[in-house]
């Protein structure tokens, strides 16, 4: 906890020389990114694809102005259902802070697990990211956008996670995104490099009987651009576990996202979450809506 | 060896070719050309950064440049892309407006987006010499 707090400080600090230089003149919301180029709402709530935070920063706004989104996400499982709701700025094209709250509702499932039917389970979410390198669509080809993250997770069942086996309700996730449109093949990569102790994201806490320690998760994107207003992709992201008992099994997705303005954005995916909470085969739907600027 | 290093040099330069054939050569990057600046001239997000162009001047030396990063029979004979921006105090977000200006005029003159991207993958890098 102490850790967490300390770290998340570390990055505000990191912030004060966002602020962009002096010559650089601020101008109000301008959303003067190229569209597409902001990605979509994450489960987290951070921009990135449906699952994966990329190096993207939330919102249209350029180096002298700043964007905010709204977003809402569905997920509907095999056994249960995750909603998210959140808020997101970015500031400078250089620092997003977000905001989401994630509830899955365990439904029928929950009986079987012990923990009641239709049980909810809250998580809060707030993010950071910080870009420290590179352009997604400028620059050298060799050099992708890379931005630095964490998320600061409060689970509001620490009994109930507790009862799985977690250590805690709460838990800090830190990753490294690098995301980079290859123009000459309209294909968008990013590849994100995670160190956490959430199992589920921290919908079944952090930790577990034997270990508390942070694991690395493995997480990758990519999205083809058949036209400016559309972008195919698929995501992979793998899911340390520390809850023996429960098991988790690595996510994949695949999407279509839609840009009909640089205000509005729609995702649909199938998503296919593996095992959850010992329910096999947690596939099913995500739709998500963002308005912004 | 040496037939296997001519095959490769061949395709190498077929696919050099093909961007240039492929935007619809002079005609099209003509076209291209007369968009991208009547939107550009317009845009009041950068009007007023083409206050000091000679217009016309302009359009034959974007043409030039247009042709030549895709590979045309043509020469550039501009200054560089440093040197032709300095002092205008361009700005990300100025760079996005002329881009979609460009994929308009391109939407305009039928280029397709695949091969808009491939343009504007050799424009791209070139960004850190004209933003400040």
């Amino acid at each position: 906890m102490q850790s967490s707090n300390a770290a998340l400080w570390v990055m505000l600090a990191c912030c004060v020389p966002c602020v962009p230089v002096v010559h650089a003149q601020v101008v109000p919301a301008d959303s003067g990114r190229l569209r597409g180029t902001a990605g979509v709402p994450s489960i987290e709530g951070a921009s990135g694809g449906g699952v994966v935070p990329w190096a993207t920063i939330a919102g249209y706004g350029t180096a002298d102005s700043v964007g905010g989104t709204l977003h809402g996400t569905v997920v509907r499982l095999s056994d249960f259902k995750l909603a998210a709701v959140g808020v997101a700025v970015g500031l400078f094209d250089r620092a997003e802070l977000s905001y989401t709250r994630q509830v899955l509702d365990t439904g029928r499932a929950g009986q079987g697990l012990g923990i009641g039917r239709g049980t909810t389970i809250r998580l809060d979410i707030v993010g950071l990211k910080l870009r420290l390198a590179g352009d997604v669509v400028y620059g050298p080809l060799w050099l992708p956008q890379i931005a630095l993250g964490v998320q600061y997770k409060v689970n509001e069942r620490a009994a109930l996670v507790g009862a799985f086996g977690a250590r805690s309700h709460q838990g800090t996730d830190f990753y490294v995104s690098a995301t980079k449109l290859l123009l000459d093949h309209s294909v968008l990569l990013n590849a994100t490099i995670r160190l956490t102790r959430a199992n589920e994201t921290g919908l079944l806490g952090f930790g577990g009987p034997t270990s508390d320690s942070y694991r690395p998760a493995f997480e990758a994107s990519i999205a083809w651009l058949p036209r400016r207003s559309i972008a195919l992709g698929a995501e992979v992201r793998t899911q340390p576990n520390a809850l023996h008992a429960t098991r988790a099994g690595t996510w994949i997705d695949a999407f279509v996202a839609w840009f009909p303005t640089k205000t509005v954005t729609a995702t649909l995916a199938y998503v296919d979450l593996g095992t959850i909470a010992t329910r096999k085969h947690q596939s099913g739907v995500q739709l998500s809506a963002q308005v912004g600027f | 060896m040496r037939a296997l290093a001519l095959a490769a040099l061949l395709a190498a330069s077929t696919a050099r070719a093909a961007l240039y054939d492929d935007l619809g050569g002079k005609p099209s990057i003509e076209r291209i050309t007369s968009g991208l600046l009547r939107r550009s001239y317009a845009d009041p997000r950068i009007a007023s950064t083409f206050d000091q162009a000679d217009r016309e001047r302009l359009h034959v030396l974007l043409v030039a440049y247009l042709c030549q990063v895709s590979d045309g029979p043509c020469r550039y004979p501009g200054r560089s892309m440093h040197a032709a921006h300095e002092g205008l105090g361009l700005r990300p977000r100025h760079m996005n407006a002329l881009v979609e200006n460009l994929q308009d005029a391109m939407d305009e003159a039928g280029v397709p987006f695949a091969t808009q991207n491939r343009l504007l993958a050799r424009l791209a890098p070139s960004s850190t010499e004209i933003i400040e």
